[in-house]
């Protein structure tokens, strides 16, 4: 039963993969960008999906985890001459493991929605850190750093074009959603899944629930650092915007669109929400002028009718877009 | 560091002032939860939109007690409406979706404010103007006034759920709602009626704050975040721990802002968190934990 359409799952797989590599060659600057970023929001978003489709907890602090990431690249690229993608990858990813293992060592104590407001909690703290400890991070206006070359000493060197970038930032995303597909689908990941069904159940089978949470919670944060890794490479900056609660938010609600359970739901969930921002962030600007001239403000309300879709989709379509293909894109 | 007794004094009663504004927003949420399984992510949201219509009514008639009123009447019916259409669709759910809708709805209200207000604060000019004398200091007597009436408040919402007759309904409701709903309880209108009550309290706490701090549309979200540590530290759903809790958190950020900065003050509330969690999860002021 497990094996029932291997074929057609990676024929699907494989297209999506190819339209993503002939992307950039095709789109114009904007929309290449565009794909690029979602393929990054999507990549933190398929992260907390680990939690949330899999183990059954929300996080609502997954800013946390990347915004430590963004902030581990900027230090590794600040402090290496010339600048290191390597250690940037490095530090952002031990960033975000450390933070991650910080958090996940006190929330897991709680279940449900205590889980949940614990790790909300939680990216604040690291939010207000950051914000006040100026002298390391630059407080409000963030650090800006210069964007690293895509290079293994001594044997080649690539400048990041944005045809370049795009390609790596796909190769990370498909990479990580292999690896976070075979996690899913190892013994470790139905452990994870039975929790989520029958936690008291699990542990009385004699599964270390805890233990499990917390590794879980450790490895969707890794994943979370990734993206903030990549995404500091692409805009060459780290801001404490980033470890804001939004963006938390912004996660949980591309899992809930894209349909979660699925780790590709979350990335087709933050293109739907992406392109509709875009939408509505153009018509709204063109329609309705701010009363007091604060046009600045125009571009948040679009955060209106989208978040007006996210109650509609959550009401009357809680297995997202995605949802009708779970049970084949687990397989 | 040498400081000096006065002001240690004085950060004890602003510590309580605001722990009993605080106290206001969090039994709210706190009440919420533990009647309806509900964590209301935009209870701060209504607080902000409760502090916007005292700014309005206050600025049509400007009489503040008036705003007062008709911002804890006016957010209370609609956080009901509120209630009926996003979050009755979701009764026997898994409790955490909704999170996700209240979520939303907080989205929507917060970025509505931004659009509909702008993003100057608004102010709301106290309705006592009168000082006292505390020390060398004039301590302002509408502080003072916020506090008791926040108790009030809070007292006369406990004396409800007391002897009040829908003040037993909603604990009925809390204990077992398919018992009450067969013993003739009314059980959708109270739940509804719970929410209207949460909401309205959370309305007054935000036109009793604009004073302090002016009125914007993200001061929900600086609320919501002390009020869920209050909830978590006091144990969810229990309105006397909330109270405790609140002001046990404020009175140490006051002493904290004695040293470092108000913005990093809040990093104690943090440690106080993370220790509860840490020796007892299910809250600090609960006897028996569930």
């Amino acid at each position: 039963m497990s094996r029932a359409h291997p074929l057609a799952f990676w024929s699907v797989f494989v297209a999506a993969i190819v339209l993503l590599i002939v992307a950039p060659l095709v789109l114009p600057e904007f929309w290449r960008r565009f794909v690029t970023e979602v393929l990054i929001w999507g990549l933190l978003a398929m992260s907390s999906d680990l939690l949330i489709g899999y183990t059954g907890m929300i996080s609502f602090g997954h800013s946390a985890f990347f915004g430590l990431g963004m902030y581990g690249a900027a230090a590794a690229l600040l402090t290496t001459h010339p600048a290191s993608l390597w250690a940037a990858l490095l530090y952002g990813l031990i960033a975000a493991a450390a933070v991650a293992a910080v958090v996940a060592y006190f929330s897991t104590r709680l279940r449900d929605i205590y889980f949940a407001i614990t790790t909300l909690i939680f990216s604040q703290i690291f939010y207000v850190i950051i914000f006040t400890s100026t002298a390391w991070t630059g407080g409000e206006n963030g650090l800006n750093f210069d964007q690293p070359a895509l290079a293994i000493p001594g044997l080649f060197s690539l400048e990041f074009t944005p045809k370049v970038l795009h390609w790596f930032v796909l190769a990370a995303v498909a990479g990580s959603y292999l690896l976070l597909r075979r996690i899913t689908q190892s013994p470790f990941g139905m452990v994870l899944q039975s929790i989520r069904e029958n936690e008291a159940r699990t542990r009385a089978i004699g599964y270390p629930v805890e233990r499990y949470k917390i590794v879980s919670v450790m490895l969707s944060g890794l994943f979370a650092g990734l993206a903030g890794v990549l995404y500091a490479i692409q805009n060459q900056f780290a801001a404490p915007d980033f470890v804001f609660f939004l963006i938390s938010g912004q996660t949980v609600i591309y899992n809930v669109i894209g349909g979660v359970g699925t780790l590709v739901g979350p990335i087709v969930g933050a293109g739907f929400f992406l392109l509709l921002s875009e939408a509505f962030s153009r018509l709204f600007t063109a329609k309705y002028l701010d009363p007091i001239g604060l046009h600045a403000l125009d571009g948040m309300s679009y955060l209106v009718p989208l978040g007006l879709i996210f109650i509609l989709m959550v009401i009357f379509m809680p297995r997202g877009l995605l949802g009708f293909a779970r049970r084949w894109l687990n397989r | 560091m040498d400081i000096p007794l006065d002001q240690i004094l004085i950060q004890t009663i602003n510590g309580i002032v605001t722990g009993m504004i605080l106290a206001l927003v969090a039994s709210g949420l706190t009440l919420i939860f533990g009647i309806m399984d509900v964590v209301n992510f935009a209870h701060g949201e209504l607080l902000m939109l409760g502090a916007y219509v005292g700014v309005v009514t206050l600025g049509l008639t400007g009489n503040f007690w008036l705003a007062l009123a008709s911002a804890t009447v006016l957010i209370g019916i609609f956080g009901a409406l509120m209630y009926v259409v996003t979050l009755r669709p979701l009764l026997g759910r898994d409790p955490l979706t909704t999170i996700l809708a209240t979520f939303g709805m907080s989205l929507v209200l917060q970025n509505y404010a931004l659009w509909q207000f702008g993003a100057v604060s608004r102010k709301i000019s106290e309705p006592i103007v009168g000082h006292f004398n505390l020390f060398h200091l004039d301590y302002p007597w509408y502080r003072v006034a916020v506090a008791l009436i926040s108790a009030a408040i809070i007292g006369g919402f406990w004396l409800f759920l007391k002897f009040g007759t829908w003040g037993i309904w909603i604990r009925a409701t809390t204990q077992d709602r398919v018992m009450a709903q067969a013993m003739g309880i009314p059980v959708p209108w109270v739940l509804a009626g719970v929410f209207a009550i949460g909401s309205g309290m959370a309305a007054a706490s935000g036109v009793l704050f604009g004073p302090f701090g002016g009125v914007d549309a993200t001061m929900g979200l600086n609320w919501i975040l002390r009020a869920f540590i209050v909830v978590v530290v006091g144990g969810m759903g229990s309105l006397a721990g909330s109270v405790l809790a609140a002001i046990l958190i404020s009175l140490l950020e006051a002493y904290a802002s004695l040293w470092v900065s108000p913005s990093q003050a809040i990093i104690v509330s943090f440690v106080v968190l993370i220790l509860t969690l840490l020796v007892r999860p299910t809250g600090l002021f609960v006897a028996t934990p569930k």
